[in-house]
């Protein structure tokens, strides 16, 4: 555990909390020869370091889009992206993406062990210290009983505990979140957003999280964008300002929490 | 085993009937023997060792070449499935070389290496290149995109990428078309022998038939059938065993 701690900051590269980790300035993109309709229209925003930031927004918004530009999955038609102060050229070890589809995400031919270790091979050269590590990561995301097992033998819950993991292995410096939990049933998905609340915590780990569900983005952030459609653009930020930790019975009834939903849901109606 | 008899009633029927009009003079050709004399055939084959020997020597040149086909197929089809732009100019190429019937290169192969196994396995390697080629650049193609994501996220190598990744992901498939070529590579093997290597089944095959021995060519055409099954059933074990592939619920 503290292994995993420890390797999680790098005290020579760290920021200031609050400075800005990511950027966005001017962002569009366009998907071929629609030029006239983006599928994201003028982003600019910050992700601030440590911060647990939520995008919530209709379906069709480019939420998605906006993730995969940030990961460098993919290029923007327009404007320009800086994580740390560099442009964002390509993907990176840095920053780690969990994917939603997490059945095509993971490798099924490797056991849970050997998909988390995929992240560290080649960077981690001893067994010894690799296989400490995954055990450390195996024990926090609690999937101690399915170590050997195979993806396609687990739950879906269990299946996004070894994306997570796989990417904490990658000692990212921001967490991209493409709607992790959206295939998931309610109860699986609440336990898993509080041990992700914990884990941001105690990583002090800068996080975007992407989600369709308006609660869920209040729930777990502290600032939340909201994205409207046709074409994507951020049309409201809110500080949450909940109390942490958070707790999904007292927090969800805070007259705070339900403000912040009834404005948000509002303006999802309005598009 | 009621089902087992059944489906042998027929078979056995017919190895009677052949046994008995054969001996009975019925039916009168050098081109045929009878089940008891190629039975007998076949096992003094076995009891010397020629058949062993010849055996040997098919299976050799067969899994040499198939080994180098596959090499190659597999590389040359990773590439091609993996850069787009590669596929596009190469693409014509292949096709045209491909088209040309394996067993024509077997004047060339003889000019270049002359009689023995290696012009023969040069033969297979280049009949059983395609079917692996063809097969690997098509499962290579359907690998699924997000672990290609993956791959791209931890910064991997080309090396890291096509041995972790992408050839784990495209076994089940790979392995199709190893089987398809696996057939192929028998059947160019006794073919080139048959045609001018002096050595394996193939040659073996053309002695029986030029001495006249009905019966021992039966034998030996029956245990070219019993090779090509073991063999098929030995990479049906390997298929989607050590790697889990299409699994995923």
């Amino acid at each position: 555990m503290s292994l995993v701690e420890g390797q999680a900051t790098k005290p020579d590269r760290a920021r200031p909390p609050g400075a800005p980790a990511l950027s966005v300035r001017d962002v569009s993109v366009t998907f071929g020869a629609a030029a006239n309709r983006p599928v994201l229209k003028d982003i600019s925003f910050e992700v601030r370091e440590g911060e647990f930031l939520s995008i919530v927004g209709p379906s069709g918004c480019g939420k998605t889009t906006l993730l995969r530009l940030f990961a460098g999955l993919m290029k923007p038609t327009s404007g320009a992206m800086f994580f740390d102060g560099k442009p964002i050229a390509g993907p990176s070890r840095e920053r780690a993406i969990v994917f939603q589809d997490y059945t095509n995400a993971l490798l099924p031919w490797r056991t849970v062990a050997g998909n988390i270790a995929l992240s560290l091979e080649r960077h981690v050269p001893s067994r010894a210290d690799r296989d400490a590590q995954v055990d450390a990561l195996i024990a926090q995301m609690d999937l101690g009983r399915a170590a050997q097992q195979f993806p396609p033998q687990l739950s879906g819950g269990m299946q996004q505990r070894v994306q997570i993991a796989r990417c904490l292995a990658q000692q990212p410096r921001i967490m991209l979140m493409d709607e992790p939990f959206g295939a998931l049933d309610a109860i699986t998905r609440q336990t898993l957003q509080d041990d992700l609340l914990k884990l941001a915590a105690q990583k002090r780990m800068t996080t975007v999280f992407i989600t369709h569900d308006l609660e869920e983005a209040i729930y777990l952030g502290d600032r939340v964008h909201v994205l409207g459609a046709n074409p994507g653009r951020v049309i409201e930020t809110i500080e949450v300002g909940l109390a942490k930790p958070r707790n999904q019975l007292t927090t969800r009834e805070d007259p705070k929490f339900l403000a912040h939903r009834h404005h948000l849901f509002g303006l999802l109606q309005g598009h | 085993m009621r089902r087992f008899l059944r489906g042998a009633l027929f078979p056995v029927a017919f190895l009677l009937f052949w046994e008995f009009a054969t001996r009975a003079g019925w039916v009168r050709y050098e081109s045929l023997s009878w089940p008891s004399a190629i039975a007998k055939a076949g096992w003094m084959a076995l009891l010397d060792g020629s058949i062993l020997q010849s055996t040997w020597e098919t299976c050799q040149s067969a899994l040499l070449g198939l080994a180098i086909g596959a090499g190659i197929g597999v590389l040359l089809g990773s590439i091609l499935g993996l850069w787009t732009p590669v596929a596009r100019m190469a693409g014509p190429t292949f096709d045209a070389l491909r088209a040309i019937p394996s067993v024509a290169w077997m004047p060339v192969g003889l000019l270049i290496f002359g009689w023995g196994i290696r012009m023969e396995s040069a033969v297979v390697a280049y009949a059983t290149t395609w079917p692996i080629l063809i097969a690997t650049w098509a499962a290579v193609r359907g690998v699924e995109p997000r672990l290609l994501e993956v791959a791209d996220v931890l910064e991997m190598s080309f090396g890291e990428r096509l041995f972790k990744i992408v050839l784990p992901a495209a076994f089940g498939r790979i392995n199709v078309g190893l089987r398809i070529a696996l057939g192929v590579a028998l059947v160019v093997a006794v073919t080139v022998e048959i045609a001018v290597n002096p050595r394996g089944l193939g040659y073996a095959l053309v002695l029986a038939q030029q001495s006249l021995r009905a019966d021992l060519m039966y034998a030996q055409i029956l245990w070219l059938a019993l090779i090509g099954f073991l063999l098929n059933a030995l990479l049906k074990t390997v298929d989607g065993q050590p790697v889990r592939v299409g699994s995923a619920a």
